[in-house]
């Protein structure tokens, strides 16, 4: 192998976008987003729906600029490594719906797998908890995958499939910046107050989505895969990446907390900053986010690379976790985080639609994955 | 005896769990041939392939990758 192929292995290896990611996620928190938030694609793709007036949340409505980094990133890097091409067909509808439920169980636990880690970086033991429901979905897809789980297969396709998320979301993202605010209903919706009034300015936010989405798209990096490839092909490759994040994430915080006067780093359960301290659904929406991810094919950190890269199916899942965090707020399903009232602490969580969402959505999904392996499959 | 296993459009991890099926067939003579059509899956597929001790070449036609797998 040369030298510089060798080289260039290393620089693009999951263990590098990992550290990225781990150093750039507390800085963006440094820059302005909100506490151990510095990046959630669960989280920031929800912020979206709200910019859009899909949801009416007042909190969170921002058109998170990362978002659409992500995209553009892996875009450009599948371009000039030659490995842009535009597929689609493999059971688009379905990972719509995938991606609907993946959104809910995710904002029941308030986080996708990349925020799962980087709140556990920042002390918030309730991370452990969502880490282990993540898992126990993983684990469970992965029974589906052993006994021949798939979507069938996705084939070349006109051009304009693979170039909808990444032209279409860049479109938007300058428009949110141009548009002005003319009254509600009337342009791009922005949160005065809550987590969606916190963010790193927008340049920042867009130049890091983009460097991590080039790293990303050429590492493959991926959460889901990670726990996937190590249980069943003995592939630790991508689970080095996703400890770098951790181990990297923890460092950069207590190095800021050292640095900065503010507090990066608060080892607890209780009232940690967006997030809720309800173990049973912590671990619930988490089992639910990743059987669905893992169905899927990935993480929704890979899902938007796919996308970048031109693959139609990803970005199909990418709209439905945007149509799932519209009905989530819509409907009152996304978890309540703890709050402090008076002095005393009230434990967040999700109220009953959301205990009843996440029940329906494990259903479906075990239902996709008994439909599409083993015996039952058809077509 | 050949083999061809056709894992064309599927997505992670299918390709890879297809060609572990397939090493393990795989006997001192046997050669089997992957159909790809993405880098990733053969990035995936070659590093099954070599972790298994097997011996690989690829050509490339139409966009369609063949990943030739060989125990030595």
């Amino acid at each position: 192998m040369s030298k510089v192929k060798k080289l260039t292995n290393v620089l693009f290896s999951p263990i590098v976008t990992g550290g990225i990611i781990g150093v750039l996620a507390p800085l963006l928190v440094h820059f302005g987003n909100p506490p151990n938030m510095g990046i959630c694609v669960a989280c920031f793709e929800r912020d979206i729906a709200g910019a859009m007036g899909l949801h009416r949340a007042s909190v969170v409505q921002y058109f998170r600029p990362e978002i659409i980094g992500f995209v553009i990133g892996a875009f450009v890097a599948a371009i000039v490594w030659k490995e842009w091409k535009s597929r689609t067909g493999s059971a688009p509808v379905v990972r719509f719906f995938l991606g609907i439920f993946a959104m809910i169980g995710a904002l029941v636990f308030l986080g996708c797998p990349w925020r799962a880690l980087l709140r556990l970086a920042g002390g918030d033991l309730n991370a452990v908890i969502g880490l282990l429901g993540l898992a126990a979905g993983v684990v469970l897809g992965t029974g589906f995958l052993r006994k021949g789980f798939n979507l069938g297969r996705a084939r070349e396709s006109i051009s304009a499939t693979g170039l909808m998320l990444p032209v279409l979301l860049t479109v938007a993202l300058v428009l949110s910046v141009v548009v002005p605010k003319i009254g509600d209903g009337l342009a791009f919706f922005s949160s005065q107050q809550g987590p969606g009034v916190m963010h790193a300015p927008l340049l920042i936010s867009l130049f890091i989505g983009i460097l991590v989405g080039v790293f990303a798209q050429r590492s493959r990096f991926c959460t889901i895969g990670a726990i996937r490839d190590t249980l069943i092909i003995r592939d630790r490759r991508l689970l080095t990446g996703v400890i770098t994040l951790l181990i990297t994430a923890l460092a950069t915080n207590l190095l800021l907390s050292l640095l900065t006067d503010d507090t990066y780093f608060k080892l607890s359960f209780a009232a940690q900053p967006v997030a809720h301290s309800s173990f049973l659904w912590n671990f619930a929406g988490m089992v639910l986010a990743g059987l669905a991810f893992v169905l899927a094919g990935g993480c929704p950190g890979r899902q938007l690379f796919l996308s970048g890269e031109g693959d139609g199916d990803a970005a199909v899942f990418v709209l439905g976790m945007i149509a799932g965090a519209a009905l989530a707020h819509n409907f009152g399903l996304a978890a309540i985080p703890d709050r402090i009232v008076e002095g005393s602490l009230i434990i967040g969580g999700p109220a009953l639609p959301g205990m009843v969402a996440v029940g329906l959505g494990i259903v479906f999904c075990l239902g996709v994955g008994f439909t599409c392996s083993g015996k039952y499959r058809r077509g | 005896m050949m083999m061809e296993v056709d894992a064309r459009g599927l997505s992670c991890p299918q390709p890879a769990l297809m060609t572990r099926n397939a090493i393990e067939t795989l006997g001192s003579d046997d050669e089997v041939v992957i159909l790809l059509d993405s880098e990733t899956a053969l990035e995936n597929c070659t590093r099954i392939a070599e972790k298994n001790a097997c011996q690989t070449s690829t050509s490339r036609k139409d966009g369609i990758t063949r990943l030739r797998l060989k125990k030595p």
